[in-house]
């Protein structure tokens, strides 16, 4: 029996955050993927509260939420550090990736999912708060220094996601125009061997999307 | 060098409390700063230009944000004294799950219930009892959350107790009645002196909600 197991959903960059985790660790585990459309009496057993994905399972303790269980992995397992060391440093990482997912990340998704009105000041809540990014990226390789760290894991939704939602929409947010520091952490990032060889291929991951930059879909929603 | 400890601050912020709360069982001597969040200070909105929110803790001038993020880094700096985190990591993963439960299960809910009126109030009201109902489940037998010592997730939680007066005046329901556990566990929390320093007086708060229903049209 596999000692880490990890459900989760291929589509999902939450889902994806916690795999580029164990990989990066160079942990071994047995990947279950969910149909969150008919979720797993399994998942909902490891996930009572919010029966969602990710869940890891680690010696059949159950693990939820994707930056709980990042930590998780970061303070159990040897290799790479994922998070600083240093307090202040972790701490502002820390808040980083409450940034992308509780402002940004929403803000982004709401600039191509919300019709009319709501959608078009999402964008300039997005075009706003992703200054900040830029601000923090610059004069760096990655969030994380040399290395992908925490905050670089947080920010797949903003560095592979959203490029291709954007094409799908016709979105013009994330412009190498207005955000080269940002642009070129996201050139940098897709072409790591971490992250190139941890996502969907681009043309199934534009099948899935496409529905959902319909204005007024209302499938998929971010997990906030 | 002598450490330098700043706190930008709202009485009634369930959050800064979280913040005083843990400052004070680690025995860290500081300087607290009432702010008027109607007319936000010069340094508050330097030290978190992104949110413009307290609480936000300086120290040594570098400043750190957001509550849970505040009292983790708290917890780390000064290890010596009532360590809040537990140490073993899958505990720390359940002790931090719940934390951010009651952020977005109790706390937002919360929120509704003295924001709105009707309908959505009654939902609101609900949805904060069931997620109370859990939480207490997650106690058990428990003395605190952190087992026989009071932690991080006791940290994270107890300052709701501080608006409990408002919101059950305001929702109309006990909480004493869904959830006995939870009021003795609070009950044991006010014992320590860390905490009821912290919190602000209930009945204060309650008039405090009054008075920006009022003002902003809650009513």
């Amino acid at each position: 029996m596999a000692e880490v197991k990890l459900f989760g959903c291929g589509y999902s960059p939450f889902s994806r955050r916690v795999e580029m985790a164990l990989k990066l660790k160079g942990v071994e585990y047995e990947y279950i993927e969910e149909d969150l459309s008919n979720k797993s009496p399994l998942l909902l057993k490891y996930n009572p509260i919010h029966k969602k994905v990710p869940v890891l399972l680690h010696n059949d303790k159950p693990i939820a939420e994707s930056s709980i269980i990042i930590e998780y992995i970061d303070e159990t397992w040897e290799g790479p550090s994922i998070l600083p060391k240093d307090p202040y440093e972790r701490a502002m990482a820390r808040f980083w990736v409450k940034f992308i997912d509780e402002k940004c990340g929403v803000a982004m998704w709401k600039a191509f999912a919300s019709p009319g009105e709501e959608g078009e000041k999402a964008k300039e809540e997005a075009a706003q708060l992703l200054k900040f990014l830029e601000e923090e990226i610059k004069g760096k390789k990655f969030f994380g220094g040399e290395n992908i760290g925490l905050v670089d894991i947080a920010a797949n939704f903003i560095g592979y996601w959203f490029g291709i939602i954007q094409q799908i929409a016709g979105l013009e947010l994330l412009t190498k125009e207005k955000y080269p520091n940002l642009c070129k952490w996201v050139d940098g990032y897709i072409n790591h061997s971490l992250v190139k060889d941890n996502l969907p291929p681009k043309d199934k991951m534009t099948e899935v999307l496409k529905p959902l930059a319909q204005p007024g879909y209302s499938g998929y929603k971010p997990k906030v | 060098m002598a450490d330098e400890v700043i706190l930008l601050g709202y009485y009634y912020s369930m959050f800064d409390m979280r913040v005083r709360v843990a400052l004070a069982e680690k025995g860290i001597d500081y300087e607290y700063r009432e702010e008027d969040l109607a007319n936000k200070s010069q340094i508050l909105l330097e030290m978190n230009p992104i949110h413009k929110k307290v609480p936000v803790l300086i120290h040594n001038k570098k400043p750190i944000c957001e509550s849970l993020i505040i009292v983790q880094y708290i917890d780390q700096v000064w290890k010596g004294k009532s360590p809040l985190l537990p140490s073993d990591p899958y505990q720390r993963a359940q002790a931090r799950f719940w934390a951010e439960f009651v952020e977005k299960k109790i706390y937002d809910p919360g929120r509704k219930i003295w924001t709105t009126k009707g309908d959505e109030l009654e939902k609101a009201s609900k949805e904060f009892i069931e997620s109370l109902k859990l939480l207490e489940r997650e106690l058990g037998e428990e003395p605190y959350f952190g087992g026989e010592i009071f932690g991080f997730l006791d940290v994270a939680s107890i300052t709701l107790y501080s608006w409990f007066y408002a919101f059950e005046t305001v929702g109309k329901f006990s909480i004493a009645e869904h959830c006995p556990k939870l009021i003795e566990w609070a009950k044991r929390c006010m014992e320590k002196e860390s905490v009821s320093k912290s919190l602000a007086d209930p009945e204060k708060v309650y008039d405090y909600i009054l008075a920006l229903k009022k003002k902003f049209g809650f009513e």
